[in-house]
């Protein structure tokens, strides 16, 4: 039995020490914001926060998260008012929108860490994340308005 | 028709069952019919779709006769292809029967019935449409979406419109013209009062639908949402916060998740298998034998052995251990390396010509001076960022299916033909179409619906295929690989005399027709080439293939533009010219290029020559403002390059500028300019959105596109070895949208053709280097 936090929800899953979180997630707890786009850490996807960290739950097995405090696209905000959803919005970022759960999990932990990140920041850490649509230009615009929408809050 | 003449599009139905050509007949009929609307509110099949609880209903026909007698034999005498319903508290609804894949199109559809009906844009709801021959042609695809529909939209929007403005001069007991109609609500003129669409509707119910000839529709510049760049993305809050369902996301009561182990060569089949270690795994629940292909593939299943598990980990655990013996059969010495030779060997002497003018032979034995150049363009993926997944469920009323396509009635009949279900019981089978993690093209094809539908009638249980990502790239419709000769003549005065252009491919009927053979597409890039020379001989020579052919995002406008714009350049380079002029002159004067003149075959994308020419003047336009706009013919940094390319596909006229930096032998793009003219454009954001991904696709399948097979088996399976550009490859992408009155034209494939040769062209001009062969990857530079 594996004890571990998701959006704020305390569950008992009873699984295969070896499956990937991303199953987990997807077919046992039915939360299907975090997507399969290659289940090798390739593509980021699948992006989660484990204890506020982005993580690939496609290569995360279930077993190194027991005691973690998980938190999906779903239990990103309440409102969907978490800056980078708005930012997101506000700038009309997805295309077809499928790696873009992914995309917004890396953008919330790089800014959690970086209250204001270049260009090159960016970069860096979104590295992870393949958009086939092509909506990377837009993603770097929304990083840097997400970030500004943050401190306004504060 | 054949359905090679028809481009862009995927052969549909007719192609699965070869019953008729109903379909392709109904896209072109659809131009020239008229639109017809009715007030069906009080209709029986409304309980069909799901409105019966509106309290106007308004069907559209978009689509032929034809369309309207085929769904006859159904339940109704009228088949309208959009609805636009709105219930006792004004919320309207409106129906959007084409797919999304990530081009905007349930915002764009909507938009355009909202604008001209005066709705609240937030009082709208956009339902999408099921897979139905009601709806007319639902293919989604070629760019033609908003094409097809502009005005029969707003036509539909006025009417709606019009009967709210009756209703409420029936209250006031005043004429029509004496109501002014505006954001949901009716407005008596010369007074305050008004009266909410709600309270309207179920007048405007009882009354009979306006005349068509009577319609004021908008103009352009009384749009409120048309045209503006300001509208939120339909699906926007749903993608953002996790909600939004695609074809994997679906989840039914008691259904059970399926992953097939397929053959790895094509055609090839199971010769034996053990499951014994698989039937151990935790979770599983069923072994299943697939049926074998047999030629033509079409949009059937591959075959292999499919495992059934309560969960997916199970499955894939489990499909790992089967142990299957394969009989690889004949395809099993397709090796691509081999026929890159055999191509060039297939254009030695081509038997087939696809437009002549004047005399080439002549040409070539009166020039001065002869420039000859190949090019080859690598095979590729389509590697949609949600692989192809279906879920299909079998009861005693029939079948259901979710799933992401974006051709939901050639699903339909895929459906059909694996349950053996007469046509007369088209509706007993329904295809509800979720979000499209992307499409590309590879989702027209319904192999994996097939594949959920056999094993949910094998199980007796709802199923859930998922392809993983090594499904997606090892089992694919491959983008074929292309071989080009290109050749050009001038005389003594420099002045070019004559065009050359050889090309061959693997055929995409072969996927259809085993027999087939004639390179395919031919006339997207190849045969409209729009250079103004007296003498010009196109060719294409014959191949075979081992793999299943499908095209990728703007079909073979990708290679043939590529050689022909990379050609142009070499022409400029050679004749001292600068790229830019050099591309203006060869395009020459003002004309519209009648193709039928030079005795080539040309669809023109399924559209008439007269409303849509092909338009020198718009092409030439297009490069001069992106020029303009990427301040060509100023002073570069040092290792600095620029490149341009511009082509009119899906009847846009689309012009780019790229310019490179060459540091320590590594290519870094700096920043891409488009220029792009594809009409009346209704959602410019959009627009600009699919200039930005077609700028960044194309720089995927430029540094690394190939899909190579030894042994007839795929050698890339993930993309580790099959990569996409990622975020710190993608510069600022400047879209500039001109403005004109010309009829809507497809905007979410034509902005690929021309990057690829820009971009080679701003390297060459940076480093002195020509590639003539994508992907880049093989040179070292990217
Ligand atoms: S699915 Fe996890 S990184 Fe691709
Ligand atoms: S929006 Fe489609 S893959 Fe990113």
């Amino acid at each position: 039995m594996i004890e571990l936090t998701i959006n704020n929800k305390q569950h008992k899953l009873d699984l295969p020490d070896d499956m990937p979180l991303l199953w987990a997630l997807r077919d046992i707890v039915k939360l299907t914001g975090s997507k399969y786009g290659c289940g090798k850490g390739l593509c980021g996807a699948c992006t989660v926060h484990m204890d506020g960290i982005a993580v690939r739950s496609c290569v995360m097995p279930i077993s190194a998260v027991k005691g973690k405090s998980i938190t999906t696209i779903e239990g990103l905000s309440e409102n969907i008012d978490h800056p980078v959803q708005k930012a997101w919005l506000e700038i009309n970022v997805p295309q077809c929108g499928y790696c873009q759960s992914g995309q917004i999990m890396s953008a919330a932990s790089l800014l959690a860490s970086n209250d204001s990140p270049s260009d090159d920041d960016i970069d860096q850490a979104m590295s992870g994340n393949l958009c086939r649509c092509g909506t990377y230009p837009r993603i770097r615009s929304a990083i840097h308005l997400a970030a500004k929408l943050a401190k306004e809050v504060k | 028709m054949s359905f090679l003449t028809k481009i862009g599009q995927v052969p549909t139905d007719e192609q699965i069952f070869n019953s008729n050509n109903d379909d392709l007949a109904n896209e072109d009929a659809g131009k020239t019919t008229s639109c017809r609307i009715e007030n069906v509110s009080r209709r029986s099949f409304l309980k069909v779709s799901g409105l019966a609880s509106s309290s106007l209903v308004i069907g559209v026909q978009l689509a032929s006769v034809q369309t309207v007698s085929a769904a006859k034999s159904g339940s109704s005498d009228f088949a309208p292809d959009v609805f636009i319903s709105m219930d006792k508290r004004g919320t309207v609804t409106i129906i959007c029967h084409r797919s999304e894949m990530g081009q905007g199109i349930r915002s764009s559809l909507p938009m355009l019935v909202a604008d001209e009906m005066e709705c609240d844009w937030q009082r709208v709801i956009v339902e999408q449409g099921l897979g139905d021959a009601k709806y007319g042609s639902q293919n989604t695809d070629g760019s033609r979406s908003v094409r097809r529909f502009y005005t029969r939209l707003k036509e539909a929007g006025a009417t709606a419109r019009t009967m709210l403005q009756t209703a409420a001069a029936q209250v006031w007991k005043v004429k029509p013209t004496q109501v002014e109609i505006y954001n949901h609500q009716a407005k008596l003129k010369s007074s305050s009062k008004t009266l909410d669409f709600s309270q309207l509707v179920e007048i405007a119910a009882t009354l009979p639908v306006p005349d068509k000839k009577t319609l004021k529709l908008k103009k352009e510049s009384e749009h409120r949402y048309v045209g503006k760049d300001t509208m939120p993305n339909i699906d926007g809050e749903a993608i953002v916060s996790g909600k939004a369902i695609y074809g994997f996301d679906v989840e039914l009561e008691q259904m059970k998740y399926a992953v097939i182990a397929r053959p790895p060569v094509l055609f090839g089949k199971v010769k034996s298998f053990d499951a014994t270690e698989a039937l151990k795994v935790p979770g599983v629940v069923k072994i299943v034998e697939m049926p074998t292909l047999t030629p033509p593939a079409v949009f059937k299943m591959l075959g292999g052995i499919a495992v059934i598990a309560e969960n997916t980990w199970a499955a894939l655990q489990a499909r790992d251990k089967l142990k299957i013996t394969w009989d690889h059969g004949d395809n099993a010495n397709y090796n691509t390396k081999k026929y890159e030779q055999e191509f060039v060997k297939a254009l030695k002497n081509p038997p087939h010509t696809a437009r002549s003018r004047g005399n080439w032979e002549d040409a070539k034995t009166a020039a001065d001076k002869i420039i000859s150049r190949n090019y080859y363009v690598a095979g590729i993926a389509h590697a949609t960022m949600e692989p192809p997944a279906a879920t299909a469920r079998i009861s005693k009323d029939g079948v259901d299916v979710w799933t992401c396509t974006q051709t939901p009635q050639s699903a339909q009949s895929t459906a059909m033909g694996v349950m053996k279900i007469p046509k007369e019981k088209a509706s007993s089978v329904k295809i509800n179409v979720t979000l499209l993690g992307g499409g590309f093209g590879r989702k027209s094809k319904p192999d994996y619906i097939a594949e959920a539908v056999f094993l949910a009638n094998e199980t007796k249980m709802p199923i859930k295929v998922q392809w993983t990502r090594e499904d997606e790239i090892k089992h694919g419709y491959y983008h074929s690989p292309s071989y080009q000769e290109l050749s050009a003549s001038f005389d003594k005065e420099q002045r070019s005399t004559g065009w050359y252009h050889g090309m061959v491919n693997h055929p995409i009927g072969s996927t259809f027709n085993p027999a087939a053979k004639e390179a395919g597409a031919a006339e997207l890039g190849q045969t409209d080439m729009p250079f103004d020379i007296p003498n010009i001989k196109i060719t294409n020579g014959e191949s075979e293939t081992s793999l299943r052919i499908g095209w990728v995002r703007s079909v073979t406008n990708i290679n043939n533009v590529f050689a022909v714009s990379s050609f142009a350049d070499e022409l400029a380079v050679e004749s001292n010219k600068d790229p830019k002029d050099y591309l203006l002159s060869l395009i020459g004067k003002d004309q519209f290029i009648d193709l039928a003149k030079d005795k080539a075959k040309y669809s023109n994308y399924g559209e008439s020559n007269e409303q849509y020419p092909i338009d020198t003047s718009r092409l030439k336009n297009v490069i001069n403002v992106v020029a303009k706009d990427a301040n060509w013919g100023k002073k570069l940094p040092k290792g600095h390059g620029i490149g341009i390319a511009a082509h009119r596909s899906f009847c846009s006229y689309v012009a780019t500028v790229v310019e490179v930096s060459s540091r320590e032998g590594k290519i870094q793009i700096e920043k891409v300019y488009y220029a792009v003219d594809a009409g009346k454009v209704i959602n410019p954001d959009r627009v600009r959105s699919q200039m930005e991904g077609a700028a960044i696709f194309s720089t995927s399948l430029a540094y690394y596109g190939e899909i190579t097979a030894d042994k007839g088996i795929v050698d890339q399976s993930n993309f580790h070895d099959y990569e996409l550009a990622r975020i710190g490859q993608v510069p600022v992408i400047e879209v500039n949208i001109i403005k004109n009155d010309h009829p809507p034209a497809g905007v979410g494939e034509p902005g690929v053709p021309p990057f690829a040769p820009a971009l080679c062209n701003a390297i060459y001009n940076a480093t002195g280097k020509r590639y003539r062969r994508l992907p880049l990857k093989q040179y070292g530079i990217v």
